[in-house]
């Protein structure tokens, strides 16, 4: 935790401290606290006054049939983007594994989505989409005869944001199940060839169980990913339409807070968001540990 | 590998040809429309190959930007994100190899408070605290400026504990050393320490310079100035505005020129990306 010999000086360590603590204490910690606050509060429409209501603005949200279809929009979407990116990336990673050459110029060709912007993800494969002149809306109509239009649509819509979500993410988890994987070692798989198990065999009982502390770990973090950083890729493309069915719980934070200008209620889904995001890092930190051990 | 099996071997290089179309195929498309004039990208099916409008459509963007949304040139919106990007980087270095070295080098009163303190960091991502937030910056008389862009970002969980993991495994010899010769914290910071984290510091520069350039709802909220505009956010006006008229030819455009500068970044310094990424995450 620390070391065996330190420097002695009474004030220099505040010193150094002091810029990181107070930007967390000014921009985190203080705005954590004011809406933690104003979630107990009803602001009338002007602003002027508040009336202390107590839980009303987590009692209203919770009989909001609208927040609740988010949470349910939340979920699916989450569950859609981990599943659907981190199943892909760890196809191209086995594979990638296995070549020999080649597998840098493979590895170059996968992992530059990684720096697109989530925003320029979304844009690019809603034009890709667009019902008028999109590619893939094209061939949906022209080989399947499937009549595309995220616009009216609600379920294609939400499919539209899962893809592009779920294809910027691929490259992150590919790098890290590529790294897990190395860190097999090699003989328990020669071992296992010797024996007779074929590479298919060899996957599911050798390297995925192995692979484990590296998949619950990408696990928690594509979900806190799909959960908050994809509010870029809703608020440029669908803005939470058509009718609420892209809002999910980040999205409706802001709307709630900057369009619909209602502070009681979006304070109060803030701090339903911070509970969220706290439970997730406290699994991801507790298993952290647990993993050191092992 | 272990064993020979010629129709194995097809099928992993397919699966992995496949995944490369997969995910350069609508870079491919963005490209490819940003080089055709608008007219030719408003009825299916779109042109698939390059069109001869590239070097107009580029410097329209770069020089005039799109008049129906506000006219700022990208140029000038990319200058704002280098900004931004850099402003959030270096910002968050500094500020964390700081209290790295002071949680790790020294001993004092409310040390542990401090570091569940930026620990807590972690947990308050900007989209959920966004409206008090805001109402800060504003009391603070930040909005429109480069302070508010970057100043409100550079506090960072993740930075600090990277720095102090790598601080804990220099051995305790070079400080012994450091103080035989009766050399200081700070001398010992500038000259050991800092030349010592060479590494580490490129390695997260790339992460954080990413993470930097792709912010998009902060400074979304607090411009409302257009000339601070950055190309990521910027770009969603056009979408916005674009339903109607044939700009998509221009919109593509200010796309790529906003996915260029990280993705250059990222291939260019692939293996201390590779560092940086699994080790900051870890």
């Amino acid at each position: 935790m620390q070391k065996r010999v330190v420097f002695r000086s009474w004030w220099l360590p505040y010193l150094l401290v002091l810029p990181q603590i107070a930007v967390t204490l000014v921009f985190f910690i203080w705005p954590a606290y004011q809406a933690l606050e104003t979630s107990f509060y009803i602001e009338d429409a002007f602003g002027f006054s508040r009336n202390f209501v107590g839980l009303e603005n987590f009692r209203a949200l919770f009989n909001d049939p609208g927040y609740l279809r988010s949470f349910w929009t939340t979920l699916v979407f989450g569950v859609s983007v981990t599943f659907l990116s981190m199943s892909i990336a760890l196809a191209l990673a086995v594979c990638a594994n296995r070549v020999i050459r080649s597998a840098t110029t493979y590895r170059t060709f996968l992992i530059w989505p990684y720096a697109v912007a989530p925003a320029l993800a979304g844009v690019i494969w809603f034009f890709m989409m667009n019902p008028s002149l999109g590619i893939i809306a094209y061939w949906l109509e022209s080989l399947f005869g499937y009549d595309w239009n995220h616009y009216v649509n609600g379920r294609e819509a939400l499919i539209m944001v899962i893809i592009a979500a779920a294809w910027k993410q691929i490259s992150y988890n590919f790098l890290f199940f590529l790294a897990g994987m190395q860190s097999i070692p090699k003989s328990m798989i020669e071992a296992a060839a010797i024996d007779g198990a074929s590479p298919t065999r060899r996957f599911w009982t050798i390297v995925f169980p192995l692979l484990s502390p590296t998949t619950f770990f990408l696990l928690v973090v594509n979900l806190v990913y799909a959960f908050f950083d994809t509010f870029a890729i809703i608020h440029a493309t669908t803005s939470g339409g058509p009718a609420d069915a892209t809002s999910i719980l980040v999205y409706r934070v802001y709307s709630t807070g900057f369009v619909g200008q209602d502070y009681g209620s979006s304070a109060a889904q803030s701090v339903i968001l911070m509970g969220i995001v706290i439970v997730m890092t406290v699994i991801q930190f507790r298993y952290v540990e647990r993993r050191v051990n092992y | 590998m272990v064993e020979n099996r010629p129709f194995l071997k097809i099928l992993t290089h397919a699966v992995l040809i496949l995944g490369v179309l997969f995910l350069c195929f609508p870079v491919w498309m963005a490209l490819v429309a940003s080089t055709h004039p608008g007219d030719a990208l408003v009825r299916s099916p779109i042109p698939m190959w390059f069109g001869d409008q590239a070097v107009e459509n580029y410097t329209t963007l770069l020089s005039g930007g799109v008049a129906e949304a506000g006219g700022v040139p990208v140029l000038r919106m990319m200058w704002n994100s280098l900004l931004m990007a850099l402003g959030i980087t270096f910002g968050k270095i500094a500020v964390s190899l700081l209290a790295a070295y002071a949680i790790v080098y020294f001993r004092f009163p409310f040390r542990m408070g401090f570091f569940w303190l930026i620990f807590i960091t972690l947990m308050l991502p900007i989209e959920v605290r966004i409206l008090p937030t805001y109402d800060i910056v504003t009391n603070l008389g930040m909005l429109n400026s480069y302070w508010g862009l970057t100043v409100p970002l550079i506090a960072s969980a993740t930075a600090t504990f990277l720095f102090r993991q790598f601080f804990l495994t220099i051995p305790d010899e070079l400080v012994e050393a450091a103080r035989i010769d009766r050399a200081g914290p700070i001398r010992f910071f500038f000259d050991i320490l800092l030349p010592l984290s060479r590494t580490n510091i490129a390695a997260l520069f790339i992460i954080l310079f990413i993470f930097g350039w792709n912010q998009y709802l902060w400074p979304f909220i607090i411009t409302t100035d257009v000339d601070l505009y950055t190309v990521v956010m910027g770009i969603q006006r056009m979408v916005n505005i674009g339903e109607g008229l044939p700009i998509w030819h221009l919109t593509m455009g200010t796309a790529i020129l906003a996915l260029i500068p990280p993705v250059v970044v990222v291939l260019a310094m692939q293996r201390l990306f590779v560092k940086g990424l699994v080790e900051s995450e870890k």
